[in-house]
């Protein structure tokens, strides 16, 4: 039962990847008793099960991830939400309203308008029907304030590192709020627009090396760096 | 725009532009140089320029095209009005239209169609010079405009006709060759699984001499194959070499 990669290999779509006894983990398939890989990314064993860690992928819902999107229609009794992904999401009013949605009393638009960035989570979703989203739960809803910033979807893991060390770690050192949408769209909301900046450096650093160790490191240390010039820039 | 030249093939079995029977026209290729596009690629094969750009998954419009129960992929092959010598009509072609149906099959094969229904990918290929076989180059940069989006590939499906000029079986046609010569076979691969995706055949061959053909352009989908994979290792081979560096450490 030959497996056909090191660990941490970059393999291409339709390679090898074992034979034998093996189960298809994430982003490979089957084929008879043979592993190949679905998409370009970096392969790894666990036991039996051969997985690649994609390079390159896009965002499928699933109930429970939290999101945030761009409201891009208002209906008529919910607004569509771009998720980044293959479907668009929708909204249901009386989610929002907390209450049971009348169109005579509602102006819809004056609650959300398109343009509007919110942030939600997957109510449901299957492959007959579009993700359904709810924001009644602390912390969801409009975006008022804060820059929004865009990551490859499979890296947010990273992002979010170990038990949560590397996001923790950003946000004690910039003391700002970062919510993460698991569909690859970052808010950073800080005190002013230099800690916010210098939030989002840190995460298109985690982004750019995702696959190399000792990343957590190298950030402790880009914070540390640029703090001290922010410091500098104060005093003068 | 080369002249007609009178001898396809000379007796030493060298072809009109200096190539032996069994050789590839030079090859290049690149992935991702379309920023606005969620997937592109680029290929230059001997004259042939052509650019490929893949836009989605996302939801289709107009919306009654969708399917539900897999992924609709669609398909446009389009010559620029100065990709051959004579200006040729932007408007889509009889041929164009056709060649768009066959890019598409043989891609389709190759995508995992069922795992994301009532979605839709747009595929656009662009030729900006042609010189012969560009439906095979076509397929070759799609697929891995495809890959480059991240979509889900039982493997990538490469192109590479072989003919027949002068009486000879020789592979990868160029433009004079194509238009002179008996026959054209144009065949697409997905080498890893051996599966054949496209086979056509314009012109007359015996039985013997198309299956030298086949195995002809069977032989040079796998080395182009071995340039398309290094093509997309290209894009993330940085990522690769940081890696080797902190193993190393």
């Amino acid at each position: 039962m030959p497996v056909f990669f090191e660990k941490k290999q970059l393999v291409t779509p339709g390679e090898l990847l074992a034979e034998g006894e093996y189960l298809a983990g994430e982003n490979t398939y089957l084929e008879g008793n043979k592993v190949y890989a679905q998409r370009i990314g970096l392969a790894d064993a666990e036991n039996k099960k051969v997985n690649v860690v994609a390079l390159r992928a896009f965002y499928v819902p699933k109930p429970g991830d939290i999101v945030i999107g761009t409201v891009t229609e208002v209906g008529f009794n919910g607004w569509t939400v771009d998720i980044k992904s293959p479907y668009t999401a929708l909204l249901r009013a009386s989610d929002v309203l907390n209450r049971p949605f009348k169109p005579q009393n509602d102006e819809l638009s004056q609650v959300l308008n398109a343009g509007d960035l919110i942030v939600a989570k997957i109510a449901s979703y299957d492959r007959a029907h579009d993700p359904q989203l709810t924001v009644s739960e602390p912390g969801l809803g409009k975006i008022t304030r804060g820059q929004i910033m865009h990551v490859t979807p499979t890296k947010i893991p990273r992002v979010i590192g170990k038990k949560g060390s590397m996001i923790s770690q950003i946000k004690q050192a910039t003391g700002c709020q970062i919510i993460l949408g698991v569909n690859g769209v970052v808010l950073v909301t800080g005190k002013t627009t230099e800690d916010e900046e210098l939030a989002i450096m840190a995460i298109e650093k985690i982004e750019a090396e995702s696959h190399t160790t000792g990343l957590t490191d190298r950030i402790t240390q880009l914070l540390k760096e640029e703090k001290a010039k922010l410091e500098e820039k104060k005093n003068e | 725009m080369s002249e007609k030249p009178e001898k396809l093939i000379d007796k030493k079995g060298i072809r009109s532009d200096g190539r032996k029977a069994d050789e590839l026209r030079p090859l290049k290729l690149e992935v991702g140089v379309l920023p606005n596009a969620d997937g592109s690629a680029y290929i230059e094969h001997g004259k042939n320029k052509i650019l490929v750009g893949v836009f989605g998954p996302r939801e289709m419009h107009p919306k009654h095209l969708s399917q539900s129960d897999r992924m609709v992929i669609r398909c446009r092959y389009h010559m620029a009005p100065f990709s051959v010598q004579e200006r040729k009509s932007p408007a889509p072609s009889r041929r164009e239209v056709e060649l768009s149906k066959v890019v598409r099959e043989a891609l389709e094969p190759s995508v995992f169609v069922d795992l994301y229904p009532r979605s839709g990918i747009d595929v656009y290929i662009e030729v900006l010079q042609a010189d012969g076989g560009t439906r095979c180059a076509s397929i070759t940069a799609a697929s891995l405009a495809i890959a480059d989006a991240g979509l889900p590939l039982r493997d990538l499906v490469v192109g590479c006709a072989a003919g027949k000029i002068d009486d000879t079986v020789v592979l990868d046609l160029y433009d004079a060759e194509d238009k002179l010569g008996a026959a054209d076979v144009p065949v697409a691969l997905m080498p890893n699984l051996n599966a054949v995706t496209l086979l056509q055949m314009d012109g007359i061959l015996t039985p013997t001499e198309f299956e030298t053909a086949l195995n002809m352009a069977v032989e040079g989908c796998k080395k182009i194959y071995v340039i398309q994979k290094e093509a997309l290792r290209a894009k993330y081979m940085t990522a690769k070499e940081e890696l080797k560096e902190e193993v190393e450490e």
